[in-house]
């Protein structure tokens, strides 16, 4: 007894593409928002209470000629200031400031890095990331004796992440969400969980494969048998970080949300990418023998 | 490797009590009051020694800077222009040099790390608690000076009151500048350790002078205004080639060359990130991150009893064993907790709870296949073990990836990311064993006959 997914496979490219093509819209459109992770910068969150604080600390940030690249004001009178790396005299100079504005003034968070070092860890995770998919890809390939295998797991994995990177260049462009290293522990993270899930299915089309059938009632088997734990498993993940990005730190709220979009983009993938990729691929191999 | 489920859950029984004691903070006040009875107790952790074979570990959990507070700074050293040799011994010094510096700031647990990267050699300084950041940079980012002092002609009775500044009070113009190297040697008479200092031309007139001036004397050598030893002169040094004997042994005497060639060679050091944490903040996403993992693992446990019935009471039990276990692995190995590692430790919730799911459903298929229960049982493990097996591979490799177990210079070495995978890759092989070898033992002992759950005979009834 199976239900026939496969049937409408098309629709499940469609809505892959729709998603597609409004993440490489947004991103091509609107672009990132890096962090100082990655551009270098210095980022200063403290507490400053004064009448006007935002229009006063811009105009100590300005004596100093350091331009503001943004300051938001979040509870309690705490601010979040963004700038051009600051060096220790200036520091200095500026808590001086603060200090003459409102005694009680309270340093929360101080961190700055120089801009060399940030393209240096941007590097890296990308290397990181293909070093990633290709082990996998490997990995993918040799348990499952085909390389149709491994090139839809990965498809599907590129897939997620594509969506994910539309969805904060999305979130950056409306909400001011940035792309830190965080972000890209993320990536890496959804790009596992991804094959995670889409390795239970063709663990399961390997299994049903013993006994002969077209590939395509295997593949409506396999997904008729796997769906209800992919969506149960996720559920349970889900719940995990909707409690985190609901009740979390607002510093790690983002971080979260990553892993949330990953999540349900790789639950989709894997069942409705993964699976139908296998087929497409599958008739593309057989049709110049036809 | 084949146990009785009987003894394998006692051996589980007895692992989760132990982790439970490991986990429990170091005093655990109880207090309830019911009507008129009301009780009061403090709870304290035992101390796990036995004889003279204490555990190494203090049992408390390690925050990371980004949870505890503090400051994490990262240096370059200008090594420019150094021989290669040089360039490692005037590195090895820096580091030893900060280290002293960092100690006199009074921060406990601060740590000192040099890495070469692109091309550039760098220090990390991590410095926990709070301290005062940029007063702290100064003292750190200070080139080291080195300064070669004679002793002052003090009348006795001044003596017993002087400070090192008075004792030592006449400048020579001799500094870190006129040395060339100093290194460990060995006295050809007696074999012991001694420390040899070798000046250049100038320094070597220098040094004449002085210890023509000084025979029977001391000269004082200072780093940083601090006093490092005061040698006595024995005789006139015209050769720039001086030693100093008699109170070493090797481990000192490294010491001693490590401490003078940093004045020797000094570095100048650049400042290229800083991050400081302050305290409140770390504690807001601590208990914040807390109270949303626990909820989060309630929902979890709800909705694995609502969709498993019993079997997902067994699941919901497993993973507590599997928080108990990993919260006590973090204590024991140690794992200094990040915020990136606590999501790790959650995410890993998601894949131990996976286990299980994959399991169950294998479980109704098989009973739906009319396969006799305990049968059922038996095979939903075996066969969902292929799946469990690959997929955990595959988030491993991820986790290795991110680990940067080599510390390849071209993949992350960052504190955060690492910490991330560490509770990743620790949690999928706790999770493994939880989530099949007590969920199995669990189900063999307390399910292994036929029970009705509303949800299988339900399922069962549409497709039999």
């Amino acid at each position: 007894m199976s239900i026939k997914f496969m049937r409408f496979r098309i629709f499940y490219f469609l809505l892959s593409a729709l998603a597609l093509a409004i993440s490489l819209f947004s991103i091509l459109r609107f672009g990132f928002r890096y962090s100082i992770d990655f551009t270098g910068g210095t980022i200063w969150e403290f507490s400053l209470s004064t009448s006007d604080a935002a229009q006063k600390i811009e105009e100590i940030l300005n004596n100093e000629s350091l331009p503001l690249s943004s300051l938001d004001q979040g509870l309690d009178q705490s601010f979040l200031l963004k700038t051009n790396p600051l060096t220790t005299t200036q520091r200095e100079k500026t808590v001086t400031a603060f200090k003459e504005l409102d005694p009680a003034w309270k340093e929360l968070r101080f961190e700055t890095l120089g801009p060399s070092l940030g393209a240096e860890l941007l590097k890296k995770a990308i290397v990181a990331v293909f070093l990633s998919i290709t082990a996998i890809l490997f990995f993918v390939a040799s348990r499952f004796g085909g390389s149709i295998y491994g090139i839809s797991a990965i498809l599907a994995m590129l897939h997620d992440s594509l969506i994910l990177f539309g969805a904060f260049s999305l979130f950056g462009h409306f909400f001011k969400a940035e792309l830190d290293t965080l972000f890209l522990t993320a990536v890496l993270t959804t790009l596992s969980f991804s094959v995670h899930d889409t390795i239970v299915v063709y663990d399961r089309i390997r299994e049903l494969g013993q006994k002969s059938r077209s590939l395509e009632a295997l593949c409506d088997k396999a997904v008729t048998e796997t769906l209800t734990r992919s969506l149960n498993n996720s559920m349970t993940i889900i719940f995990m970080l909707l409690a985190l990005v609901l009740l979390g730190a607002p510093a790690t709220r983002w971080f979260a949300l990553a892993l949330l979009v990953g999540t349900v983009s790789g639950t989709y993938s894997s069942t409705f990418t993964a699976v139908p990729l296998v087929l497409a691929l599958n008739s593309l191999k057989k049709s110049p023998k036809n | 490797m084949r146990f009785k489920p009987k003894n394998l859950f006692w051996l589980i029984f007895f692992v989760t009590i132990l982790s439970l004691l490991i986990d429990m903070p170091r005093q655990l006040p109880l207090n309830f009051r019911l009507g008129s009875f009301s009780f009061s107790q403090t709870l304290y952790r035992p101390r796990f020694a036995l004889g003279p074979l204490a555990l190494p570990r203090d049992l408390d959990l390690k925050y990371g800077l980004d949870l505890a507070g503090g400051a994490h700074l990262m240096f370059v050293a200008d090594t420019a222009g150094l021989s290669d040799q040089d360039k490692e011994s005037a590195l090895q010094s820096l580091k030893e040099n900060i280290e002293r510096r960092v100690n006199l700031f009074g921060v406990t647990e601060s740590t000192v790390q040099s890495s070469h990267q692109a091309d550039q050699d760098r220090l990390i300084v991590e410095l926990p608690g709070v301290v005062n950041v940029s007063e702290a940079v100064n003292l750190i980012g200070q080139t080291a000076s080195l300064e070669f002092r004679q002793e002052a002609n003090l009348p006795p009775e001044a003596t017993a009151t002087a400070t090192l500044d008075d004792l030592f009070a006449i400048p020579t113009g001799l500094t870190g500048a006129h040395l060339l190297r100093s290194q460990v040697e060995f006295s050809p008479n007696t074999g012991e350790p001694q420390v040899g200092l070798e000046f250049n031309r100038e320094g070597a007139e220098i040094f004449q002078k002085i210890t023509e001036a000084s025979v029977g004397k001391r000269v004082a050598i200072f780093l940083d205004n601090q006093l490092l030893t005061a040698p006595t002169v024995n005789e006139v040094i015209g050769d720039g080639r001086a030693i100093i004997s008699g109170q070493f042994d090797t481990k000192t005497a490294r010491a001693m060359v490590a401490q003078l060639n940093a004045g020797a060679l000094p570095l100048s050091l650049e400042l290229i990130q800083q991050r400081q944490i302050g305290p409140t903040l770390g504690q807001d996403t601590v208990q914040k991150g807390m109270r949303a993992g626990l909820v989060g693992l309630g929902l979890v446990s709800l909705f694995m009893i609502l969709n498993y019935g019993f079997f997902g009471f067994i699941a919901s039990l497993s993973l507590f064993i599997y928080g108990a276990i990993t919260l006590a692995l973090y204590k024991l190995i140690p794992v200094t907790l990040t915020f990136p590692g606590i999501v790790g430790f959650l995410l890993s919730v998601g894949m131990a709870v996976d286990s299980n799911i994959l399991i169950f459903e294998r479980f109704k298929e098989e009973i739906r296949a009319a396969q006799p229960w305990a049968v059922a049982l038996e095979q939903a493990f075996g066969r969902a073990w292929d799946s469990i097996r690959d997929a955990n591979l595959a988030t491993l490799i991820t986790g290795f990836i991110l680990f940067n177990p080599l510390n390849w210079s071209f993949l992350s070495t960052s504190g955060l990311v690492r910490g991330f995978a560490v509770t990743l890759i620790l949690g999928i092989f706790i999770s493994l064993f939880t989530g099949i070898v007590v969920t199995r033992t669990l189900l063999r002992l307390f399910a292994a006959k036929p029970f009705k759950i509303k949800v299988f005979s339900k399922e069962k009834t549409k497709n039999i």
